[in-house]
């Protein structure tokens, strides 16, 4: 049975720090869009002053991006207050039939079934390849077809990358005794939509000396289906993962992608409650790091100068959970020919925040519109990011503001395999 | 009035809807601020010009509905709390104007400007905008004018209402008027601006500022002085500010804050001394760096059995990472934070140590102390459980005689956070039923029907501190 997580409620003590951090209620301007709002809704809703249905809106509207967090002088578990109350909403309105049936097995398909299935993913991404191979999506787009669409899905048709999969090892050893054993993380979205980031990522990583190994029976990692309410089955694909990892005895588990490291390194507290897991869960958590983390560590075989302007937008998940600012911003600057600008307020959300920007469109363009105010103050040539969510995202801003010729978006790991002679 | 009539009301008004609010998540999202108490208000309004203001304060007075102006609601005595319902004036979202005269040394800004955007705009042009109260990156230029808050500086700087010279203020009856101007000199009549300051939101709505600049201080010097013995400490302030050195911060931390803090995040503080000073210097480089030699020598001519001058820039950050770290500490433990700032004269600090020693005692009490002791106006916190039933009713008990402590030593109820809801109970102690009636005519004149943020400053017949829900 979920609950309202009441008692964490207490420890905010109402100061407002955490108000110029918030992205929503810089655009929207209204408290019930605030951190300190949000919490204080959860609390009127445990005790009964408001509904469900009332806490509903608002709760939605967060992108969860947990700047808050970093700010909150008294440490507030926004994160864990933010969950509980999705996970109540989302099974009030199963219990009362407020999601209609087909919604709702929509939704069991999409993130029970098909996110996790290799296989499911995979025709859809030789769906994709062959919609863009084909020449059918410029026919759509020609056509206008692509208008029965809506706005929002229309959006990010425009921006998908280019899918093209390439068939890979399951083993990339290291040239030498290895300086890291490594599992690497694909996460699912990632490795169909971003395959090739995935790739790089692997090779640099074998480039700077490791052994890394990517373990077939490995699934989703949860975090879309945590930020939609849908607890159990994250808690099941974490145990997926926890007992698919245990099989080698790696230094680390690696990824290149900000939201699902988030989630990976929260297994501990996602588990917390059960005993059997709750040891299995913080081993597997703490071995967890982000491609940046290992990369700065090591010797990259640079071989070419990257002449770009480039400027940053690092993912929350990664800056604000994973609480990792440094290390890949440091690696972005060492890559030689490289000119870095900084983007002003670069902790903001960009809007992405996992399906938000699909589920809560305008609201996301609102923030994107701010965001791509301050890329056009440092006038790059080139957006780094370091998540696919954060990625797409950032190439709707540019391609709504008309920059798509004049600027280009990027993972962190292409300028990195880019300078490494990696293709 | 129920609130679809008064939606209804206010629409042909305010000239978008979007910013009238009537949700009940809405309702209860303005229905707190950073103290005690939740208060629902029947509706919200985000007005964007002194027009709109004026018009909603006419509507109010016809109808006798309760008007309540909101910046940010960091406040920590109660100021923008709905108490009896009625319309709740967000003026949070109005921070279209901030301009900066370097000319005339001013800059004039919209009610919702954040503080801390006023500073930053005033650098770029070599000047500071001095108030600098903790909240200042959060917290609007009216709910700080309103509330004539404090901050470290105000040792060496004053507070808000030293920088304010003119206003546009919307009277309760809803007609528009400017105060002072735009000279820092202005005798012509009574001095309205400054009457405005610090009144808490009771006599008039401020819908823009004029505010005075001051030269940014070319470099500043940091140092620690840790004392065995906390009346040591006391007589290094005195000794100080008597030398002829006026600091810019001069920081208080007792033993209880200085283990809390340690026990958060070890930083290698002194846990076995009863005080740590933290000062600060500004000014001219040569000059400071004279002056912050002969302070050392006072603290250790006073008893100090450390000091420690800041070489660089950095180790100046990591001495003021002990104070910033005093709130997530204090509150690891139990998470409800009674901030109070009674303040005392500066010669009294030690005596007030004392007091507040007995009180904690007394009351046994959960009560850390640290502040800006160069002013006097030290923050005795109370940290608590407000689920706790019989442990907040200790809590009042405490408050309320520190209070009296303060009082009875010369000093004040409130000395930046406001009087609030919290502190109206002890009005009277502190201004005696004379003073308190003068200050209540001068209400009673301004608003006759009571509606601008009623329920405030004054006390009601029998009022008591209360610092449960409900």
């Amino acid at each position: 049975m979920a609950e309202l997580a009441y008692e964490a409620t207490f420890d905010c003590v109402q100061c407002g720090y955490c108000l110029p951090a918030c992205p929503t209620y810089l655009t929207m301007g209204k408290e019930t869009h605030s951190p300190r709002g949000r919490i204080n809704l959860v609390k009127m809703a445990a005790e009964g002053k408001i509904t469900y249905d009332e806490l509903e809106g608002p709760i939605n509207l967060c992108l969860g991006c947990r700047a808050c967090e970093v700010v909150c002088p008294t440490n507030v578990q926004y994160g864990k207050i933010l969950d509980s109350a999705k996970e109540v909403i989302q099974q009030y309105k199963k219990e009362t039939k407020k999601i209609t049936k087909r919604a709702k097995l929509f939704q069991e398909f999409v993130f029970d079934r098909a996110i996790p299935n290799r296989k499911v993913l995979s025709t859809a991404a030789s769906g994709l390849a062959l919609y863009q191979k084909t020449g059918l999506q410029t026919v759509a787009r020609k056509t206008k077809a692509i208008n029965i669409l809506p706005e929002n899905l229309r959006t990010f048709e425009k921006v998908l990358p280019k899918v093209e999969r390439k068939k890979r090892e399951n083993h990339y050893p290291a040239k030498l005794k290895p300086k890291f054993r490594i599992g690497f993380f694909t996460g699912c979205i990632m490795d169909t939509m971003f395959y090739d980031i995935n790739t790089k990522s692997i090779r640099l990583l074998q480039e700077a000396g490791c052994d890394v190994t990517i373990i077939k029976e490995q699934t989703c990692c949860g975090a879309l289906q945590n930020h939609s309410g849908e607890t159990e089955i994250t808690k099941r694909l974490a145990k997926e993962n926890i007992q698919a990892f245990e099989k080698e005895d790696f230094d680390y588990v690696v990824n290149s992608i900000g939201g699902c490291g988030a989630q990976l390194v929260e297994y501990d507290k996602l588990l917390a409650d059960e005993p059997e897991w709750a040891d299995r869960a913080k081993r597997f958590a703490e071995k967890n790091v982000d491609i940046s983390v290992i990369l700065s560590q090591l010797e990259l075989p640079y071989e070419k100068e990257v002449n770009r302007v480039v400027t940053y937008q690092p993912s929350c998940h990664l800056s604000n959970v994973q609480k990792r600012v440094n290390e890949p911003l440091e690696l972005l600057k060492s890559i030689p020919g490289i000119t870095y600008v900084e983007l002003p307020d670069k902790n903001m959300c960009c809007g992405s925040a996992g399906i938000y920007n699909i589920v809560n469109y305008d609201a996301s363009m609102e923030i994107l519109d701010e965001k791509m105010k301050h890329v056009e103050k440092v006038n790059p040539d080139t957006i780094v990011t370091s998540n696919p969510g954060c990625h797409l995202q950032m190439k709707v801003g540019v391609e709504r503001e008309g920059l798509a010729e004049k600027i280009s978006v990027v993972h962190l790991v292409e300028l990195l395999a880019e300078a490494s002679g990696i293709e | 009035m129920n609130q679809e009539e008064l939606a209804q009301l206010l629409k042909p008004i305010i000239k978008d809807e979007k910013r009238i609010l009537t949700d009940k998540a809405d309702l209860y999202s303005y229905s707190y601020d950073a103290s005690f108490g939740v208060h629902l208000p029947d509706i919200v309004v985000q007005p964007k010009s002194a027009e709109e203001v004026a018009d909603i304060m006419k509507l109010a007075n016809e109808y006798k509905i309760p008007v309540y102006p909101r910046g940010k609601a960091t406040s920590l005595s109660g100021g923008p709390l709905p108490v009896h319902g009625g319309i709740v004036l967000d003026l949070s979202t109005w921070n279209e104007k901030l301009e900066v005269d370097p000319e005339d040394m001013v800059a004039v800004v919209s009610p919702g400007v954040i503080t801390a955007d006023i500073n930053d705009a005033a650098l770029k042009y070599g000047f500071i905008f001095p108030p600098d109260p903790s909240s200042s990156n959060v917290a609007t230029i009216g709910g700080i004018l309103a509330e004539n808050s404090g901050g470290p500086r105000g040792l060496k700087y004053g507070v808000t209402k030293d920088y304010v010279i003119g206003l546009e203020v919307v009277t309760p009856e809803g007609e528009i008027i400017r105060t002072g101007g735009r000279t820092v000199k202005n005798v012509t009549g009574y001095d309205l601006t400054k009457l405005i300051v610090g009144s808490e939101g009771t006599l008039g709505i401020i819908t823009e500022a004029t505010l005075r600049l001051f030269p940014k201080p070319q470099a500043t010097e940091t140092m620690m002085a840790v004392f065995d013995n906390i009346v040591d400490s006391g007589k290094a302030i005195t000794k100080i500010l008597s030398s002829g050195i006026l600091p810019s911060k001069l920081e208080i931390m007792d033993q209880s804050t200085i283990q809390a803090v340690e026990a958060y995040e070890p930083l290698g503080l002194p846990v076995d001394a009863e005080a740590m000073l933290l000062i600060e210097l500004d000014g001219h480089p040569a000059a400071i760096k004279e002056e912050i030699t002969r302070v050392e020598a006072v603290c250790e001519d006073t008893g100090a059995r450390e000091v420690q001058v800041a070489q660089t820039k950095e180790e100046a950050a990591e001495l003021w990472r002990a104070r910033k770290l005093v709130s997530p500490a204090i509150v690891r433990e139990k998470p409800t934070k009674i901030s109070e700032d009674a303040t005392v004269p500066r010669s009294k600090i030690p005596e007030m140590f004392q007091r507040l020693k007995e009180i904690r005692e007394k009351y046994k009490i959960d009560l850390v102390v640290f502040g800006h002791a160069g002013d006097g106006n030290l923050h005795p916190n109370i940290i608590a459980d407000k689920r706790d039933k019989e442990e907040m009713r200790r809590v009042e008990q405490a408050v309320e005689e520190i209070f009296k402590a303060a009082i009875e030593l010369g000093g004040t109820l409130s000395g930046e956070h406001g009087i609030g809801t919290l502190k109206a109970p002890f009005m009277e102690m502190e201004l005696g039923a004379a003073g308190l009636d003068m200050m209540k005519r001068i209400k009673e004149s301004w608003d006759p029907n009571n509606i601008l943020n009623p329920g405030k400053i004054f006390p009601k017949p029998g009022q008591r501190l209360v610092l449960t829900d409900g």
